[in-house]
């Protein structure tokens, strides 16, 4: 079975929110209507989003670190959303695991928010319906755009590459590589909800060098410890040659 | 998480009508097994089963104020199967539709008397229909609470005191009601709905003393470390992605300072479980209708406390993540 999944990877975002607009960008023009903002240019401003990226500062000055952190839905395996949902509105789809709400069968009662631990719904206060990230579902299977292109809109966006997209389930995708490789994890693992997005953890890049790795020990010009080049004050090749 | 006004006046008013009826059909069950006598109760349980049914009406309306689409609420009876919300959606018409069947039985004294115990007690249609009424109640009770007690990370919510509470708060506060009731339609059964009103008021405070202090004790699952991923004790929050609000920081915050959350505490206290007791008590002592009425208005202005404070004691994992604007 499919299940397709976003990954996440903390080393590489840098917070730009490229994703965050590409994805306001796409869902606000798609065929499932508008993601309204209210009073964007006045002081009250607040606004329907898929997705947003947070900031967090990880340790104690001067030893901090920066994380940069987007949260969407994470299409959950076992989404406590769904069931919950009181019309069938929310739902989980058997052939590619995408949560989806149906907004033309949305009662807009909120329940489904109330049963996500990741608070990834947002109540659209114009339509007055749940909305939840799509994974671009109108993108990914719309054969008339370039294969490459069948991709959500964020991870399209992403400058970095910090966003990978694929099926989890299937163990030689990219994804799934990534998460198995890269050590690839799920928030909040402790409600059993099985979140398909992964993320992966930032990761330091270590170079141990040894002192005999600087100098070669077997050189063979120090065989016979003669030195390779003249010694100083003595005539090199380029003062006796013209090239 | 933010207590929404008509949720309150849903489950208090669901809560007070079923206890009406409730407390209807055991003064009818009472009578028909010869505990007490049917005769004082002439014209209570047609205009008291009217009342329980205007609660159970204004309850749903208040429901309604709780849609963002209320034109669709009929498909919210779908998925039954899987959400207790729908069962509710289900279970509260059901009820009203037998309240509605009870209260017109009694209303026309069209009754027949379906059978004939051995020992002679004739039981009547309403019997039958109260007795249904009675089982659809309790469903109804643990519909309602069951939408908030399976709720697994809302801890102060998943536990079965939750289901206790809503069906001995509703219970208490419809039996104060049928007192209340009593006293003006049939005086003399005053005392028996009030002995049960104070009965259920006591249990209703142990049962919900019992969810305070298991909710003062929890410690949360989840923290900011489990939230991002990070294992690291010191992490804070720099922005949470915008400056302005949005559904999250809405919906799950109720905004008011901690000393008014424990101020409401200590009022429902008060006014839902010791004031009603002490005017019920009173009543059974001395026989006055006027603290049947005092007890009725603070019980139900304390369960609204109550209510309140049931959602914003509740701190919901996905607050984690909106600690700090920018």
């Amino acid at each position: 079975m499919t299940q397709l999944a976003l990954v996440i990877d903390l080393n590489v975002c840098v917070g730009c929110h490229a994703c965050v607009t590409s994805c306001k960008e796409w869902n606000t023009s798609g065929e499932a209507g508008p993601l309204p903002d209210t009073n964007a240019y006045g002081e009250m401003y607040a606004g329907t989003f898929f997705n947003r990226v947070q900031t967090y500062e990880v340790g104690c000055y001067p030893a901090t670190e920066t994380v940069h952190f987007p949260k969407s839905c994470l299409h959950c395996e076992d989404p406590p959303c769904v069931p919950v949902c009181p019309t069938g509105a929310s739902y989980k789809r058997k052939e590619d695991g995408i949560v989806l709400v149906d907004y033309d069968k949305c009662i807009g009662c909120k329940y489904c928010s109330w049963a996500c631990p990741y608070g990834a719904r947002e109540l659209d206060d114009q339509n007055r319906v749940m909305k939840k990230c799509t994974l671009c579902v109108d993108r990914i299977y719309d054969t008339g755009l370039a294969p490459q292109d069948r991709r959500p809109a964020c991870v399209m966006a992403c400058p970095t590459s910090a966003r990978l997209f694929g099926d989890i389930h299937d163990p030689e995708s990219e994804v799934s590589r990534a998460i198995r490789e890269e050590g690839g994890y799920p928030l909040m693992p402790e409600w059993g909800t099985h979140p398909a997005n992964h993320y992966l953890p930032r990761r330091k890049t270590h170079v141990r060098i040894h002192a005999d790795e600087l100098e070669r020990a077997d050189n063979p010009l120090k065989v016979d410890r003669q030195q390779p080049r003249p010694a100083k004050g003595e005539p090199t090749l380029d003062d006796a040659v013209t090239w | 998480m933010r207590p929404a006004a008509s949720v309150i006046l849903l489950t208090t008013l669901l809560g007070a009508g079923q206890g009406l009826f409730l407390a209807v059909f055991t003064h009818q069950a009472h009578a028909l097994l010869g505990v007490i006598s049917p005769e004082g109760a002439k014209g209570f349980h047609g205009p008291a089963s009217v009342v329980a049914l205007a609660l159970l009406a204004a309850g749903l309306v208040a429901s309604f104020f709780h849609l963002g689409r209320p034109e669709r609420a009929w498909r919210s009876a779908a998925k039954w199967r899987t959400s207790w919300l729908s069962r509710e959606v289900i279970v509260l018409p059901a009820f009203m539709g037998t309240v509605f069947l009870y209260g017109a039985m009694h209303l026309t004294g069209v009754n027949p008397v379906i059978l004939r115990l051995p020992g002679g007690v004739a039981v009547d249609a309403s019997v039958v229909v109260g007795v249904a009424g009675t089982i659809l109640a309790f469903a109804l009770f643990v519909c309602t609470a069951m939408i908030y007690a399976c709720l697994r990370f809302l801890r102060e919510w998943h536990s079965p005191l939750t289901v206790a509470n809503y069906v001995l708060l509703g219970t208490a506060s419809g039996f104060t009601l049928a007192a209340a009731l009593a006293a003006r339609l049939a005086p003399a059964e005053a005392p028996f709905f009030a002995g049960w009103a104070l009965a259920f008021t006591v249990l209703g405070a142990v049962s919900r003393g019992a969810s305070l202090a298991r909710n003062a004790r929890l410690r949360p699952v989840s923290s900011l470390q489990t939230a991002i991923g990070v294992r690291h004790p010191v992490i804070r929050q720099i922005s949470q992605g915008f400056t302005a609000g949005s559904f999250n920081t809405r919906e799950f915050f109720h905004g008011q300072a901690m000393s008014l959350v424990r101020s409401v505490k200590w009022l429902f206290l008060l006014f839902a479980f010791a004031i009603p007791a002490a005017l019920l008590a009173s009543h059974l002592a001395s026989g006055s209708a006027v603290v049947l009425a005092a007890a009725l208005v603070a019980q139900m202005a304390g369960l609204m406390a109550e209510r309140w404070f049931f959602f914003a004691e509740a701190n919901h994992p996905q607050n984690i993540y909106y600690q700090a604007v920018a």
